[in-house]
């Protein structure tokens, strides 16, 4: 394996409390190669999306990563990075998608404006040249290039997903974490998206931390998987062999709780 | 964290706050055990100043001030809670009604809040008192009631706009719940909040607002409530003749029980808004990052 | 659907139209569908795709714009006071978001008694504690620990199963169920849908579950009715709705449910999106004609 890109080390993260800590996330360290897609899979409250608030460092008190924790991306550790480092690796380096993303446009601007905003800050584009990428971006994401001067609300939630996703890809960042990025979305728009993101990372390169509680989802679109229960990572492999051949108890579990088209449960 | 069935007892400024009000309470209800003398009586000479007889001195008739404030606080306080409780009745009962019927009868009620809303209060309780002339507590607590609950109703009307759209409300109304018991069972019990809210801040405003009225003199001045006390020390003009006794002690009575208040009224607020506590929450977080345990 | 028994609720070329002009939003079109004792029947659709809609109306949360609801072969909309107390008993609903449903200021045990007042009257003193006793140990939930308990001193899979209590406490004949796993945690899912398909047996009710995910549906229902743009576009057996779709839409949506078995990369697999989104175009056309593809297994199309 080549070097990973990301490699989380030891994270521990403990929810300060006046009198008493809540591990929310226990000693979990996994590696994600560049151009892979890493699927974090577990039930609500087992630590997931603390994670990837960590990997974009978003935390607030009373969160705390544990000093023994180290995050590196491309052998630095984000966790050293100050305010201003930061600011430059949320974007350029690490890109974030949410379920509720689709919600985070500003309704009274138009997308192209959106687009705009992001590359001169980041990049020091200007006008033209923001709109050329702006529409190159639209390009790849399915949406006609000529709709970047409407507003958000004339899109529905699929395709507001999908603007959220070429905003974020319009920096070439190396790695998109991507929290239940599909969970508020019908099935077949959940579907015409992510394999959308599968035929990008194939050109593109980039890396995905993907994070979902549909294991079966999970297993169509990861290369390697981890499982999570209660802050622990308690299995990881390439996704055939947690579908095929899981270990842990709480996998196997997992995937019989999922019913099949096919009549009857998955395992 | 373990959620408490009290969690007035957890919060510091809630304790407080009770033990003030406890307090003044106590000693309104004990009045003739903490002194012998007759409030209305003139049982010194004019304007003494405190000494081991008169612990608080005399007025300009020579009633023992001690005597008037421990007996005065029974009114203020009677006045202040029935007030606030005919407000808090009103006010909640209008609110709810308007916001889970809604139609025609939450356009009345509605008109009637705003046009009560705009009414200025304390002039409109001016000309009322003016009116009916050296009016009792009761009439002004009646008074105070009447024309207060506006700004409850409205507040309790908006919170219950939203408890309506929950799925147990839903719920009780697809089981065949009748409307009242909606009302009383399924909504109010969720407003508690709100209401406890609009309560003490009703009695606060009740009990400051009465003795605004008897300052002004439009109240009856044979009446001992620290209202009356204010009007008589002011008449006597206590400070110019350097009897501070008799005017600072209803003053700061008053102040004593708005602080009571006000700090219960905080506490109630910061519970049902989590948002809002302050403290030492963070502490050892704090503590944490500085020792280099860990960072964000 | 078919049936020896006679339907206990039928939607009868029920539309629902709200708003009017050329604003207005055709959020059901002549619905047809009967409940039967013993039966599931899974409405399956994306999000406004008018499934809700056809539960509220059997709620009778709305009025229909067109067409009836027959509760025992009787239109409703006629009723009198007694059988419309008769249809609130009968006809029970579990909602889809078990921290709403449930009132955070009473107990558990005042939720059950609740309906046992209402419905029961029959029920007095004593014979009320101990009902309750026994709707919970029907959900599988220990009475003795759960009756006291508020709503927020229980996980979502328990205070899901305590609205199913609260449903099963009417004696209903038909329990209407709105998504109620969708916001449940993924390994509690199947013992709720488990155990609303036991009540099914055991009570002998009428089942309407409305989902988004047809893969629970094949789980939980006999009957399947696929819902697109306020139509049903096709119904039927489910086993045979599923492994034998006909209409586009029906395909479209099977064929974008998460499988383990194929994986994105696999060029077979492709859903494409321009595909997609005519399919959605035309099955938006009101889809008129009827046809049956197999005994059981029904198609509609334009």
């Amino acid at each position: 394996m080549t070097a990973p890109l990301l490699s989380v080390k030891n994270l521990t993260i403990d929810y300060i409390g006046e009198t008493d800590d809540f591990r929310a996330v226990d000693n979990v360290s996994f590696d994600v190669a560049p151009g892979e897609v890493f699927g974090l899979a577990g039930e609500s409250g087992c630590g997931k999306s603390t994670i990837a608030f960590a990997i974009s460092r978003l935390h607030k008190p009373p969160a705390l990563i544990r000093k023994e924790s180290a995050i590196l991306l491309d052998g630095r550790n984000v966790l050293d990075l100050d305010q201003k480092g930061l600011a430059d690796f949320r974007w350029r380096e690490v890109a974030m998608v949410f379920q509720s993303a689709m919600n985070s446009l500003n309704p009274v601007l138009r997308i192209e404006q959106q687009f705009y905003d992001v590359l001169k800050t980041h990049k020091g584009m200007r006008r033209a040249a923001a709109r050329d990428r702006t529409a190159e971006m639209l390009r790849l994401v399915d949406i006609s290039p000529d709709r970047m001067r409407d507003y958000p609300h004339q899109f529905s939630g699929g395709m507001r997903q999908r603007i959220v996703i070429a905003i974020c890809l319009a920096l070439d960042p190396r790695l998109i974490v991507m929290d239940e990025p599909t969970t508020a979305l019908d099935v077949v728009v959940q579907r015409e998206i992510l394999q959308r993101i599968n035929e990008l990372r194939r050109k593109l390169g980039f890396a995905v931390l993907f994070i979902t509680h549909d294991l079966g989802l999970m297993v169509q679109f990861c290369d390697r998987i981890g499982i999570m229960l209660g802050g622990k990572l308690v299995e990881q492999g390439s996704a055939d062999a947690i579908y095929r051949t899981p270990e842990h108890d709480y996998t196997k579990k997992l995937w019989a709780s999922f019913p099949s088209l096919h009549g009857g449960v998955l395992r | 964290m373990k959620t408490s069935s009290f969690p007035l007892i957890h919060n510091r400024k809630a304790m407080v706050g009770a033990l003030i009000v406890a307090f003044i309470l106590a000693v309104a209800i004990a009045a003739p055990l903490l002194t012998s003398y007759d409030p209305g009586a003139r049982v010194g000479r004019p304007h003494q100043s405190p000494s081991l007889e008169h612990w608080l001195g005399t007025t300009r008739i020579g009633q023992d001030v001690f005597a008037r404030l421990v007996y005065g606080a029974r009114t203020s306080l009677a006045v202040g809670f029935g007030a606030g409780l005919l407000i808090t009745i009103v006010g909640t009962a209008l609110g709810i009604i308007a916001g889970y019927r809604g139609g025609k009868i939450d356009e009345v009620i509605s008109f009637f809040t705003n046009m009560v809303l705009v009414v200025p209060n304390l002039p409109l309780l001016l000309v009322l008192a003016a009116f009916i002339g050296q009016a009792s507590p009761w009439v002004i607590a009646l008074i105070l009631g009447c024309t207060s609950w506006a700004w409850g109703a409205r507040v309790t009307r908006a919170e219950t706009l939203s408890v309506k759209q929950k799925d147990y409300v839903k719920s009780a109304e697809m089981m065949g719940e009748p409307r009242w018991r909606i009302m009383t069972f399924e909504i109010f019990p969720n407003l508690i909040s709100i209401v406890g809210i609009n309560f003490i801040g009703s009695v606060i405003f009740a009990i400051i607002t009465q003795a605004t009225l008897e300052f002004l003199g439009l109240g009856d001045p044979k009446v001992v409530s620290w209202g009356t006390m204010l009007y008589g020390a002011q008449k006597a003009s206590a400070l110019s003749v350097g009897a501070w006794w008799d005017i600072l002690t209803p003053c700061f009575a008053l102040a004593f029980l708005g602080i009571g208040l006000s700090l219960l009224n905080f506490a109630v607020d910061e519970i049902a808004n989590p948002r809002l506590r302050t403290g030492n929450r963070l502490g050892r977080w704090q503590s944490l990052i500085r020792s280099g345990e860990g960072r964000l | 659907m078919t049936s020896t028994s006679a339907p206990i609720l039928t939607l009868d070329k029920v539309s629902k139209t709200f708003g009017n002009g050329p604003g207005a939003v055709r959020a059901a079109r002549a619905i047809s569908f009967s409940l039967h004792a013993g039966r599931a029947l899974a409405v399956v659709g994306e999000s406004g795709s008018g499934k809700t809609t056809c539960a509220r109306i059997a709620m009778r949360e709305y009025e229909p714009s067109e067409g009836r609801l027959l509760y025992k072969g009787k239109p409703v909309d006629k009723a009198g006071a007694k059988e419309i107390a008769d249809y609130r008993r009968s006809v029970q609903m579990i909602f889809q978001d078990p921290f709403a449903s449930l009132n955070p200021a009473h107990t558990i045990a005042y939720h059950l008694k609740r309906p046992l007042m209402l419905h029961r009257p029959e029920l007095k003193g004593a014979a009320v504690a101990e009902e309750i006793k026994a709707l919970l140990r029907q959900v599988k939930l220990d009475p003795d620990m759960i009756a006291p308990r508020y709503p927020h001193e229980l996980s979502g899979g328990q205070r899901q199963r305590v609205n199913i209590a609260r449903a099963l406490a009417a004696k209903p004949e038909v329990i209407v169920a709105d998504e109620p796993t969708s916001m449940l945690d993924v390994s509690v899912r199947l013992g709720v849908l488990n155990l609303l398909s036991e009540m099914k047996q055991e009570m002998n009710l009428g089942l309407l579950y409305i989902t988004h995910d047809i893969a629970t549906a094949r789980y939980v229902a006999e009957d399947i009715a696929v819902m697109y743009a306020g139509q049903i576009v096709e119904w039927g057996n489910t086993g045979k709705v599923i492994d034998n779709p006909a209409h586009p839409y029906t395909r479209l949506l099977l064929s974008a449910v998460p499988d383990p078995d194929i994986r994105f990369d696999d060029p077979n697999a492709q859903v494409s999106a321009t595909e997609a989104d005519e399919t959605r175009r035309r099955s938006a056309a009101d889809q008129a004609t009827i046809r049956e593809i197999e005994p059981d297994h029904f198609v509609r199309t334009a």
